[in-house]
């Protein structure tokens, strides 16, 4: 059945229904336009709530919101920030490793909004291939990032950073801050799938770190019921992250533990047979520990 | 090498060159990429001369490292006179700065763009905004400043938030017409914030008084150069004692009076006084490797 080739997700539309099949999918992008609009409610209207923008802001006069990774490049210039900014880099630290580490990159990144859409379109005109890198390779871009702003006394990374400028943009005036953004686009529609956020973006490999301990993560709770209709794999911008968990690899955990999964929760949504579920890391689902076909490596015991 | 390790060699040996190569590859391709970024990072931190930043701001190798972009002191900022530098412009993007010539710094009491710093990049130490040190006002074109042409034009001293401080006007003989006066805009740095209302408010064309990022606009004396009218003073008296009396060095003969000039003193006069004794000889200053 899985066989003939539909669009990801159609066999989910069909089974529950359009709504429940896209409900992660537009929570996800109600909580990226929200928090977009939130601090251009300001600008646009004269309503303050948010002052600032994604590296640092100020809601409501009392809460302080600090990007942890860009605090880190100033300190390694030397220069310490006065405590409002520490206790935001604080608080986002404490708030990510509740909901995920690059839950950032999933569901606040105004980029991913852009990359979704060459992933999109990507989908949609079958375009395949295109250059390969490693995705370790963000990880080589933090720590040049950071090399950089050590070496050379700057915030190295804000001389670049599509995720800032296109946020400030937004919300403080673009300037050609949109060639950066088609930039990304085009290098993500026609150079490599999930080039940028899955392999590049050193923004996202920071958080991916605090993503190694952070409590909310996509379990298996149903993997028995996989139908092998690799939906999952087709929408995930990670998709190495499915296998492990799926598959029961050495014996994996019916749970992806793996840093890099974003928590978009759009496996949730296509997955017509209810094989994914949110839940924190420390119940790991017994339901699954038979594994039903033969699509199961042999599962140590 | 034995038999052995040469049938195993292959493999371990394939396993690690593929990761030696890997490495390789990635530290020198995003090496490279750094390199560029470290490079224009270092490009972008030289401020362009017509940009001011807030008060209180850092020096401006110091400022680029400390200020993370936020906004916030453009938010707080009552006027609406600052903005972030955008990608194309020739500093750090996303660094808050203001054009004088738009809109000058109008000095809160309060300085809230400073308050709204959540780093060092703004000085929270500076209280009062008369201290604000955010560039130097200089006169750069004597040839069109109104004043110096001998108008009453005075707008930049007028306007002048540290007025009579800041700028002073310095009354000097207008030599073109030999009987006006010129009151020239002299600024103190001292005393001028950097504001930038005087550019702002000159009614020329084009300003004839500018304010300049303080590197730019401040000269410096050597710091072993003393002052001689200031160390007179401190010292309640000359350095030099007892101090020399003021001589004319007049051919022999001849005597000077304020406001007539040279004339010849006739015969019998005493030669006038302060030109005694005669001026040295030619001779005599050569001997003394004047």
């Amino acid at each position: 059945m899985s066989s003939v080739p539909l669009k990801p997700g159609a066999e989910a539309v069909a089974g529950k229904g359009w709504l429940l099949a896209h409900k992660w999918l537009i929570l996800r992008r109600s909580s990226q336009v929200g928090i977009l609009l939130l601090f251009l409610v300001g600008p646009w209207f004269g309503l303050w709530i948010v002052k600032g923008n994604l590296n640092y802001s100020y809601t409501l006069g009392v809460l302080p919101l600090t990007d942890p990774y860009l605090l880190l490049q100033s300190l390694l210039t030397f220069k310490l920030p006065e405590t409002l900014a520490l206790v935001g880099a604080a608080i986002i630290i404490l708030f990510y490793l509740l909901v995920g580490g690059r839950s950032y990159c999933a569901w606040t990144c105004p980029v991913n909004l852009v990359t979704d859409i060459s992933s999109a379109l990507r989908r949609r005109f079958g375009l395949k291939g295109g250059a390969h890198l490693s995705r370790s390779t963000r990880f080589w871009m933090l720590g040049m990032t950071l090399v950089v702003s050590l070496l050379t006394g700057t915030i190295a990374w804000e001389m670049f950073n599509p995720v800032s400028m296109l946020h400030r943009g937004l919300i403080f005036g673009m300037g050609f801050a949109w060639m950066v953004i088609v930039a990304v686009f085009l290098f993500d529609l026609f150079v490599m799938r999930s080039g940028w956020c899955g392999h590049l973006c050193p923004v996202g490999a920071f958080y991916s770190l605090i993503g190694r301990v952070s409590v909310l993560r996509v379990q298996l709770p149903g993997r028995a019921a996989c139908n092998d209709c690799m939906d999952c794999f087709a929408v995930c911008p990670e998709p190495q992250v499915i296998r492990p968990a799926l598959k029961a690899i050495n014996g994996a955990p019916a749970l992806i533990f793996d840093a890099q999964c974003t928590n978009c929760g759009r496996c949730i949504d296509v997955c017509s047979k209810d094989v994914f579920a949110f839940g924190p890391r420390f119940t790991i689902p017994v339901s699954a520990q038979s594994i039903v076909g033969g699509t199961a490596q042999a599962v140590p015991k | 090498m034995t038999t052995v390790t040469q049938s195993k060699a292959p493999v371990g040996n394939t396993a690690r060159r593929q990761f030696i190569a890997d490495t390789s590859r990635m530290a020198c391709g995003v090496g490279l990429l750094g390199l560029g970024l470290g490079l224009y990072a270092r490009h972008a931190t030289a401020l362009p001369p017509a940009a001011i930043r807030p008060p209180g701001a850092l020096p401006e190798d110091r400022f680029s490292s400390a200020c993370i972009r936020c906004g916030m002191c453009v938010r707080d900022c009552p006027y609406d006179i600052l903005h972030l530098a955008r990608p194309e412009e020739p500093m750090s993007t996303g660094t808050p700065y203001f054009i004088a010539r738009q809109a000058p710094c109008e000095m809160c009491e309060d300085i809230p763009c400073v308050k709204a710093c959540p780093t060092t990049a703004l000085d929270h130490s500076l209280k009062e905004i008369n201290k604000a040190k955010m560039g130097l006002a200089v006169v750069v074109d004597h040839e069109t400043c109104l004043n110096f042409l001998g108008l009453r034009c005075d707008i930049c001293y007028r306007v002048c938030p540290v007025i009579d401080k800041a700028i002073t006007l310095d009354p000097q003989t207008n030599v073109r017409t030999g009987r006006h006066t010129l009151f020239i805009p002299v600024v103190h740095s001292e005393h001028c914030t950097g504001c930038g209302k005087c550019e702002k408010a000159c009614p020329t064309e084009v300003a004839a008084i500018k304010v300049f990022p303080l590197y730019m606009a401040k000269g410096q004396l050597s710091s072993h150069y003393r002052l001689g009218w200031v160390e007179k003073e401190k010292a309640g008296g000359s350095l030099v004692a007892p101090e020399i009396e003021h001589r004319y060095n007049m051919p022999e003969g001849m005597k000077y009076e304020h406001g007539k000039g040279l004339s010849v003193v006739p015969p019998g006069e005493a030669a006038a006084p302060g030109a005694v004794p005669p001026a040295p000889t030619f001779k005599a200053l050569q001997g003394n490797k004047l």
